[in-house]
This record gives structure tokens, sequence and C-alpha cells, in this order.
């Protein structure tokens, strides 16, 4: 068995890589960029070496370094984690040239995967199933009309060498077609260099369907059964599960030994993915091969009890696969949810910064949590906005939704933007729970974005039953203070008004007699609630008639902001006769924000190109704001005419600071 | 007899409904409660005692005597807020516009002096138009004693001032005078002279909002050292702020049990300060994760922002925090700073509230704005708060204490009683890079040299060892253990005595 592998990679990969390595008794070894330093990944490590400053090609892409540090340390072998260097074939020849074990499959699989053609021929060879088409390459558009003609409308151009969406057309009719094929191919040649283009048959309303296998050098060949991976932004997956709510046994088993086959043609060895796009009729189609471990590979993991990683390495140092197909056991429901350091409510604007607070769920046997960051940890610029993973498992699918929003619960961060409430609003998604997925679902089901109306909470009485219980707490504790007036200490009262999205809710809460929690009576119903929570602490942990229920709350002032399955609601406690004030008070007219240009971000206002006096159009470029080294162009969204400049050059702004006023 | 208590609930009734229904009403038009609603906000449910309810004005002139409404513009008495008495004055508006007459002036005074007999905190809520102009001159008396009794009290009970509608003129400078100022934002003002005379002498349009409104004096003029959304929240507020403060000088601030252990420690900390000297990073979050419960009760927190002020507890008692904040202006001590920082350490020791100083100064902001603003006088004001004081004061120098920004922020030559810094303090003189660049005048055009001869500064001095080795420092700590050692400190100085020599008062330089 390997004594030592060095990691090649950072992040959360790193972490779970090394997880496994230490469970086997294998030394390890982390590589760092300069901005790495503290980073997870370097703690977990029992050695790490530094490979460089913080920009990847400068650091986490370097071949030589990557290949010196194992020498350096004596690690036998790498395991590069996922993108980086996973899917280099350079790499993998480097290592081996210096008698480095790579811990993926060899050099000529992932050659041949790693093009769209080559791989598509290969498929078709292996008698897997692929989307009609034309895998030659396109000379003209004139000849692509030729094509989508044999294969028949709706088609897609795609570029050969493509990826992420670019150099990819979708056409309907001849002139679409010839319009496609000239815009793919410039963005083909401008993104990759490389303006070759096919063109296959378009498949409306697809699902992403993958399938994990695993090949030793012995020439076994398992798969691990499916992922889902239908919900993806942006050709970014989202949320994953295993199995897919989709399949049937006889699809499921057919995609296998097609991925199996495709395996065996490219005399594959270690584990790898499949990934088939599968239409409304379960017909199914060879996408690409992925020749490295998956970002969603926990829950097959979770679904088959198998260590993917330990697997890897123990096929990298030779060893059969300990087991064939027919072990393969599925056990229950796996989902994963990823969660980004970026901000659902704007547009899913990245977000960097440091971690004030970063408390992920405890993990359990429902609950997994890849992690590569900590609090106090930085969100850097230069790498993966992905900061964890959270992979819940059930007997059913609907106890593994359960687990997961419980688990989001739990998940607290601040300091960075994170994407939680968007998860928890994605898996509460009726849609989503009858299994109705596309990968067009987000693009479809937030047509104009995400919004705090996605996310209503159905059941206002627990955030009531909170709130009163977290304010009463407050109330007695200050009613302990020292020196006050002799027999006529503080009472506090067990009646109050919980004021939630300017409604007025009654509640009388108090104090058990024993136990040491409080019970609430609101409506007509009675609340019993428990709980350990302590002052300031931003996690509220209770159970509330019985059944637990955890969210997180931040006092600000008067207001009680409570976090709970994805929504974010404000709530203030009131006494009867402060509820009845205020609703005596004519309520104050919210400032009209349209009059003002703010700032999206926090940042550093570079430029300012509008004075007072000066008349602007919809759209004209009015400031710039620097944030995370990128300059951001801010446009006017009216006409109008500039009153006042509320920052100047070289402020540091806030978020939704005012920068310009108009008339 | 039961005709008199009748009577008596009549003439109660009575006087309780002000300026009349109809002015009422208007008052809730304008988001704001009356002088009653909020005193009844204010202090704990059924304990305000109300004292000279049928006390009436004695003007004669322009028809004044037609017109006489019990209590006169203002509702004084005593209450609690958390079990602990309190004094208070609430300007009625309905009443003459909260005007200012001779018998209102009584009433305030009133209170006043019981609260320097008792021991007990001033609040004054204040909405009013200004003076009785038909009282002319004994109006203008009425201000100067409630003047008087402000400077008296000084020192001696907190005084808070919560402005809740109109404050102009002379009425601006009792709360000018007392401790701590309040605003509610949209509906109150303060300013020596309106919009309209400052139209007529300076020419400049502007409005009572931008003049003299909660935001203009919370974030320009400092004036206010918080600014609320409305009556409601003001007032919640404002007795959470009492819970902080002392009943007068001669006790303790309050205590309150604390659950939080002192040994709660926060490995983030370590990561706070971060490996470029020159990266800012927010002293909020220290100052958030070492007091109990995340609680932290900021003062003036958008008005001279390179400074943060305010209260919080440690163990359950409260403490007065002064923090450099390298966020803004890199955390450098200006005029603004140094006024904001120096009024409220002189508050914390006038009433014996323990101060804990977070260094992070890379010194004296330069340039002509600050030396012809006098920035001399200033921030010798600065200094000489934190020599004066005589509470138990802690400092943490979490990264730079430069030049005489360092003497300034508690050091030990100041008499602070217990001063730590984290491994990433550098006590030096200056920076290295300024440093190298007088040192090492003639190397000036050789920028490979001053490079070299930085990082061997740096190395050298860059580091709190060199203070330690001096006795200024007495002990480096892990940044994660910040709040149990400061906690300890806390308990070991809880009986400090320390008393300056006798004298009428010294001489701060105003």
């Amino acid at each position: 068995m390997l004594k030592k592998i060095l990691i090649a990679n950072r992040g959360e990969i790193a972490c779970r890589v090394i997880k496994s390595a230490q469970r086997m008794g294998i030394q390890t070894v982390a590589v760092f960029s300069e901005a790495d330093r503290n980073a997870l990944h370097v703690e977990m490590a029992d050695e790490a070496v530094l490979i460089g400053p913080a920009p990847v090609a400068e650091s986490y892409l370097l071949i030589d370094r990557i290949v010196q540090a194992c020498k350096e340390t004596g690690a036998e072998a790498v395991h590069p984690g996922y993108g980086f260097l996973s899917e280099n074939a350079a790499f993998a020849t480097a290592l081996e040239e210096e008698g480095i074990a790579f811990i993926g499959p060899k050099p000529h699989a992932i050659t041949s995967m790693g093009d769209k053609i080559t791989s598509k021929n290969l498929a078709i060879e292996a008698g897997v199933n692929t989307i009609p088409g034309f895998t030659g390459v396109v000379r003209d558009a004139d000849h692509a009309v030729k094509v989508a003609h044999e294969i028949g409308y709706p088609v897609m151009l795609k570029a050969s060498a493509g990826g992420g969406g670019k150099g990819m057309r979708i056409a309907t009719d001849d002139q679409e077609c010839r319009e496609g094929f000239d815009r793919a191919s410039g963005e083909a040649q401008t993104a990759f260099g490389d303006k070759r283009l096919f063109v296959e048959r378009f498949i409306d309303e697809p699902r992403h369907i993958e399938i994990q296998v695993l090949a030793d050098a012995h020439g076994n060949i398992i798969y691990l059964g499916e992922r889902e991976c239908s919900l993806q932004r942006r050709h970014q997956k989202v949320i994953e599960e295993a199995p897919s709510p989709f399949l049937d046994p006889e699809t499921r088993e057919a995609m296998g030994s097609q991925a199996v086959a495709l395996a065996r043609a490219v005399d594959y060895q270690s584990a790898g993915t499949v990934e088939f796009i599968v239409d409304n009729d379960r017909n199914f189609y060879f996408l690409e091969m992925n020749t490295r471990l998956q970002v969603e590979h926990p829950v097959t993991e979770l679904v088959t009890g198998v260590d993917l990683v330990e697997l890897m390495i123990r096929i990298a140092a030779g060893e059969p696969l300990p087991l064939g197909q027919g072990d393969v056991k599925f056990n229950g429901w796996a989902i994963e949810a990823r969660v980004y350091a970026e901000d659902p409510f704007r547009n899913f604007l990245p977000s960097i910064g440091r971690l004030v607070r970063y408390c992920p769920p405890a993990e359990s046997n429902a609950v997994r949590v890849d992690t590569g960051v900590y609090e106090g940890g930085e969100v850097s610029m230069h790498y993966d906005p992905m900061i964890a993973k959270v992979i819940a498992h059930g007997p059913t699918r609907d106890l593994a939704i359960a687990h997961l929003r419980e688990a989001l619960n739990e998940f607290c961060i601040r300091g960075v933007a994170h994407n939680i409430s968007f998860l928890a609003a994605l898996v509460d998604h009726k849609r989503f729970r009858e299994g109705r997925l596309s990968t067009n679902f987000i693009a479809q089901e937030y047509p104009d974005g995400f919004d705090a109306a996605h996310v209503v909470h159905d059941d206002p009485a627990l955030l009531i039953t909170a709130a009163a219980t977290i304010h009463r707490r407050y109330m007695d504790r200050a009613a302990k203070i020292s020196g006050q007036m002799p027999g006529y200490e503080r009472k506090i009262h067990d009646d109050w008004v919980v004021v939630l999205g300017g409604e007025q809710h009654p509640v009388t809460v108090r104090p058990l007699e024993e136990g040491g929690g409080h019970e609430v009576y609101y409506g007509n119903a009675h609340y019993r609630v428990m709980s350990d929570w302590q002052f300031g602490q931003p996690i509220f942990r209770s159970t509330i008639n019985g059944n637990y229920v955890c969210m997180q709350v931040e006092r600000r002032n008067m207001i009680y902001r409570l976090f709970h399955w994805g929504s974010q609601v404000d709530v203030m406690v009131l006494t009867a006769r402060a509820a009845e004030l205020l609703s005596r008070m004519a309520p104050k007219t919210p400032p009209d924000v349209t009059k003002y240009l703010l700032s999206p971000m926090p940042g550093l206002l570079s430029k300012l190109l509008v004075e007072p006096g000066v008349e602007v159009k919809l759209g004209q470029d009015m400031a710039v704001v620097e944030a995370m080294k990128m300059e951001n162009v801010l446009r006017s969204e009216r006409d109008g005419v500039i009153k006042n400049t509320m920052a100047a050059v070289g402020d540091t702004l806030a978020v939704d600071q005012p920068i310009v006023e108009f008339e | 007899m039961q005709d008199i208590v009748r009577q008596l609930e009549e003439k109660r009734a009575a006087a309780k409904m002000g300026g009349g229904q109809k002015r009422i009403d208007r008052q809730h038009a304008k988001s704001k409660l009356t002088a009653r609603e909020r005193i009844e906000l204010l202090l704990d449910p059924g304990t305000f005692e109300e004292w000279d309810m049928f006390v009436e004005h004695r003007c004669v002139d322009f028809g004044m005597d037609q017109e006489s409404i019990p209590g006169d513009g203002v509702v004084t008495g005593y209450g609690t807020v958390s079990g602990r008495v309190v004094f208070v004055f609430s300007q009625d508006f309905t009443v003459f516009g909260g005007s200012l007459s001779e018998a209102h002036a009584e009433k305030i005074c009133k209170i006043m002096d019981h609260a320097m007999k008792v021991g007990a905190p001033v609040v004054g809520l204040n909405d009013s138009g200004g003076a009785r102009i038909q009282e002319g001159v004994a109006s203008l008396g009425g201000y100067a004693e409630v003047f008087q009794r402000n400077v008296m009290a000084s020192g001696v009970v907190p005084q808070i001032s919560l402005i809740m509608g109109p404050c102009a003129g002379g009425a601006v400078y009792s709360p000018a005078m007392t401790d701590f100022i309040f605003m509610v934002k949209d509906s109150s003002y303060m300013f020596v002279t309106g919009p309209e005379v400052v139209k007529t002498v300076t020419h400049e349009e502007v409005t009572h909002e931008e003049l003299g409104g909660a935001v203009t004096h919370s974030t320009k003029s400092g004036v206010a050292d918080r600014a609320f959304e409305d009556d409601v929240e003001a007032l919640a507020m404002l007795r959470r702020f009492i819970n902080y403060l002392p009943a007068n000088n001669r006790v303790a601030p309050p205590h309150r049990p604390s659950p939080d252990p002192a040994s709660r420690a926060e490995p983030s900390l370590d990561t706070l300060v971060p490996d470029n000297p020159t990266t800012p990073y927010d002293m909020k979050e220290l100052i958030l994760k070492i007091v109990d419960d995340t609680d932290f009760f900021e003062l003036q927190p958008e008005h001279a922002k390179n400074i943060v002020v305010g209260f919080g507890r440690m163990e359950g008692y409260p403490v007065g925090i002064v923090a450099n904040q390298p966020l803004v202006l890199a955390g450098c001590l200006d005029i603004r700073s140094a006024i904001k920082a120096a009024r409220f350490v002189r508050f914390c020791d006038c009433f014996n509230i323990p101060i804990i100083t977070l260094v992070d100064v890379p010194g004296f902001m330069p340039g002509t704005a600050q030396e012809y603003g006098g920035i001399i006088k200033h921030g010798a004001k600065l200094l000489y708060a934190y020599a004066e004081a005589t509470v138990p004061k802690i400092t943490l120098i979490t990264r730079k204490a430069y030049g005489g920004a360092y003497d300034v922020m508690a050091s030990k030559h100041l008499r602070g009683d217990v001063n730590l810094a984290w491994p990433s303090a550098e006590i030096a003189v200056m920076g290295p890079k300024g440093a190298v660049e007088i040192i090492f005048r003639e190397e000036r055009g050789n920028k490979e040299k001053i490079e070299e001869l930085t990082e061997e500064y740096r190395k050298k001095f860059a580091n709190p060892f060199i203070a330690g080795r001096r006795g200024y420092i007495d002990d480096v700590i892990t940044p994660r253990l910040t709040r149990e050692r400061i906690c300890r400190s806390l308990a070991m100085l809880r009986d400090k005595r320390l008393e300056n020599p006798w004298r009428k008062h010294g001489n701060i330089p105003l």
C-alpha cells in the first residue's frame, strides 16, 4: 500500500481526500498557494508545500512545482481532486515519468475522453447511445444546414473543444442554423482558439443523469448507479441526488452497462463518470465522460456505502476492486446541496471576504458536510466560490429532503454572502419534491432571478413562538440587574405582541415552572418551547411541542432577524402598550430608493462619471466601483437629472450606499 | 369627600389630555408620541409617579392669562427602568408647542435637584418649540437655571437627552451639556439658528433635516450619539442603554448575571489580523467576539468611524470600549475621532466604568486641514482624558501602535493597568519604511537597499517584544484567549483605588 500521497488541490476536496487517506493510515502532503497559507487543507495535512502565488496559473496549475513537491516530500502518488490538473494528461504523464502514481486514469483515457469528437466516436464504437448528429467537423454554414436536415430540427451547434456553454447555439430552422454556425464558430475561436463545430439533435427538457464507474488495473469494471444532477444554474450544478427520481431499473441497468462498455473501450482505470442526457421518454444519450472524481461523488458514497477516494487510491496502488457488480447495493436516498459564496438576492454575485462566523451543521448518520473553510478563514477571489457541500441521507427521498432542510437551517455563515436560502427554496419547491426535474428547472422557475418572495415561511407560528421566547429570556435577564429599588423590583409580565410583516400578533409567554423551558399561547394554540439557546448565539435550537426546530437569530436594536427554511424574517416583540402606540403613529414613508444610484456591493469608488446638474439617460455609465479587483460599471436605471453626488472617488462604499441622487 | 376625590380625578384627567385631542392627533400624524406616552414606554410599566401635574404658568401678558393648561408643557417625575430609579422630564409639544416658561423650567429643575439628592440619572425627552416668547426674559432665566443644574449634575449623575422633536436656539445647550444625546430620525432636529435665519445671514438654503436632523448630527457633527428610527425604538433602546450606567458617581455600575463563560475561546481571532500589514480588518469583530453575548452598544457609529466607542459587558459588568478602526482611514487619529473618544473616556472615568482600549493606530492624520483645525489641542484631549482617568484601564495592541498615537492610546505610561499585545503587534516610533528612510537618509535613492533595510527594521522592531523588554507591555497573548485574559484582569482590578491630587479642576485643552 502507498505510504504517502500528495493532494494537488485545495478547498473541500483536498480536505475530503486527506480524510480518507488518514483513515487508511497514509501520510498526506498538501500543496498551497500564498493565499492559502492558513487554509484548512494545509492545517489537516501532515506536510504542506508552498507552490506559488495566489493565481492558479502560478500555483495549482503548475505541473513542475507539484512534481517537485512530490520529490521533496517523497510522496509516492498524487490525488488531483477535481478541476485544476485532474483531467490533464500531461500532468499524469509527467508524474508517470517520475515514477509517481497518478490517482486517476491513464493518460490515454484522459486524452481520448477529453475531446468531444473523439469521445463520441469511441462511444459509438462501444455501442453507447449517442445523440443523433454529425460527428465530423462541419465545414461551413451550408454544410451545417445539410447536416441539420439529416438529423432533423431542432439541432444544437457545439464547439468541439467547448464547455461552459460557450460556442453553443440552438437552431430550429435553416436561418437560425446559418446564423448559429457563424456565431458559435466565432465564439469557439475566441474562447478556445479552436473553431471546429459539430452538430447534434437538441433535446428539449433534458435531464442530466450520470453513471459512476470504477475500474481497476485488472480489468474489473463496475458501475455504482446514477446521480441526477439536473438542477443547474448556468451549467453549474446546484443540487445533486442519488438515485434519480426518474430512472426505472431497466434504464439504470442499460445506462450502467453502456458506461461500463465505454470504460472498457478506453481501458479505464480509477473512478470515472459517464454523463448522459435523458429525455422525457427515458431515451438516454452519451454526453461526455469525466475522467476524475466528481464534486457530487458523496451522494453515491452515501447510497452505496463505498468510499470512492479510498478505492481510487487502492486502484492506483494496483489492488483489485474489492467488490463486484453483484456486491453493489443501494441504500436509501442521498441529496447534495452546494454552498456557494454568492448572493442569490443580488443575481448570484460572488462574494469574498472573511468568514466572521462559520458553523456548519453537525454531522450524523443523516448528514455529511464536506467543507474546506473554517471560521476566521478567507474566501478568496482567486478560487471557486464553492465553500461546502451538505449531503443528506435518508431511507426515502422525502426523508433525505427533510434532513437536508434541517441541515441548511443549522448552517451559519456570516461575513460573506451565501446561497443557503436559495438551496432551501429549491429543495422545498413543489416541482423538486415531485421529482419533475430538468436542466432548465432553475431558468424556468426563477426567470427573473431569486428574491425573498420565493421563500415565504409557511408556518409563521414557529417564528412568533421562537421570537417571543427569545425576547422573554432577554427581558427576564435584564430584570436581574443590581441596584433596583428595594421592594419595587422589576416584574416581567407575560403578555407581549410580536410584530411580523407589519402585523401584530398578541402572545402570552412565560417560563415553565420546571425544566427551564417556556410556554407560549398564540392564537388558540399552546406551544411548549424547550431550548438550550444562550444570549447572543446565532443558532436557536429548540423543540416546540416536541418537534425539533432550529433557526438562526440575529438581534439588531429592536429587531430579531430570524432565518428558517430559507426565509429571512424581521420580528419585533413589544409590550402590548408599545404595540398599540406604534400603530397609533403615522407610519413613516420609506425613502424612495429609485431616486438614488446605490452601490451593489462593498468596494471602492474608482470613477464618478456624473456631476450635479447633468442629465443622464437610461443605461448611461455613471460610476465605477472596484471590488474584488474587478471594475463594475454602474449604469443609470432611469432618465433624469443629477441632483447630488453623495460619495467621492476613493471612498469605500458599503452595500446599498447611495452614490448619486437624482432630482 | 367623594366629591373631592372625583374633582381630583377630573383635574388629573384634564391635565393628562395636555393640549387636547386635536393636538394629540396632530402629534401622532407626525409619527410622534405624546409626552406621557413616551414616559410610559421609557419606564417600567406602571412605575411613573408624576409631579407638578397642576403647575401652571404665571404669565399675564398677550392674553396668556386667558390660556392656561395644567402641567405647562412638560411632564415630570420619576419611575424605574429595570427596577432602578430614573428621573424624567418629557416636554409636551401639544401644550404651547412645548415652549419653556418659567414654571416649565422650575419643574425640570425640581426633578434635577431630587436626582442629585438621591443619586439617580436624569432623562430628558425634548420636544419643544423653544422659549415661551410671551414670558420674555423669565423664560431665558428658566433656561439658565436648567443649564446651571446640568453643569452641577455633570459627573455626579448620568444625564441623557433624547431629542424627539424640535430643539432650537438656546434650548440646545441643555442637551449639549448632558452626557449623551440620542435623536429620532425625521422627527427631531437641533440647531442654534434655524434655516430661515441661516438663509438671511449666509444665503444658504438648507432644510431643517439637513441642517440639524438626526442623520446630520449622528454623521456630520457628532452632536448626537445615536439616531433611531422612531419613538418606540428610541425609547426601547434608551432603556437598554440605561442598564449600562451606574446611578451616580459614588456607586459601581450595575451588574447582571452572565451565562457567557469568561473562558470562552475564539479561535477565529487568531486570523483576524491579516498577513499584509496594510490590509484592513474590522475591529468590531474583535469587540463582538470578546464581550458578553456579542452585545455591544455602540455610540456615534456613523461619526468619526476611524474610532469605535461604546459599552459592552464582561462577566456581567459594564465596560467602556475604545478601539481604533483599521477599516476607516487606516484607524488613524484625527480631530473628530480624538474628540469622540476623549469625551467617552471621561464619561467612563466619571462613572467608574473600566475602559478597554483596543489599539491599531498608524499615527495621527497628517495635513493642513488637521493642523489648521487644531489637531494639536484636540488630540491632546484624548491624551489628557486617558492620563487623568483612574478607573481600571486595560489596553490591547492588536497590530500597529506607532509614534505619539501609541502613547495616547492608554499606554503603560498613562497609568494603563494591564497592557497586552497580540503577537502581531508592532510598537514603534513609526512604520518600518518611514523609519528607514529617516535613519538611512543617504540611502534614499537606492531602492533595493531601502527595501533590504526596511525588512531588517521590520524583523527587528515590528513586534511586541521590544516594548515587552522594557515592561511597556505586560504580556503577549494568544488572540483566541483575549476574552479570558481581559475578564481576569478586570476581576483583579475590581477594587482598584487610585486618586489624582486635589485641585479645583484640571485644565483640559478645550
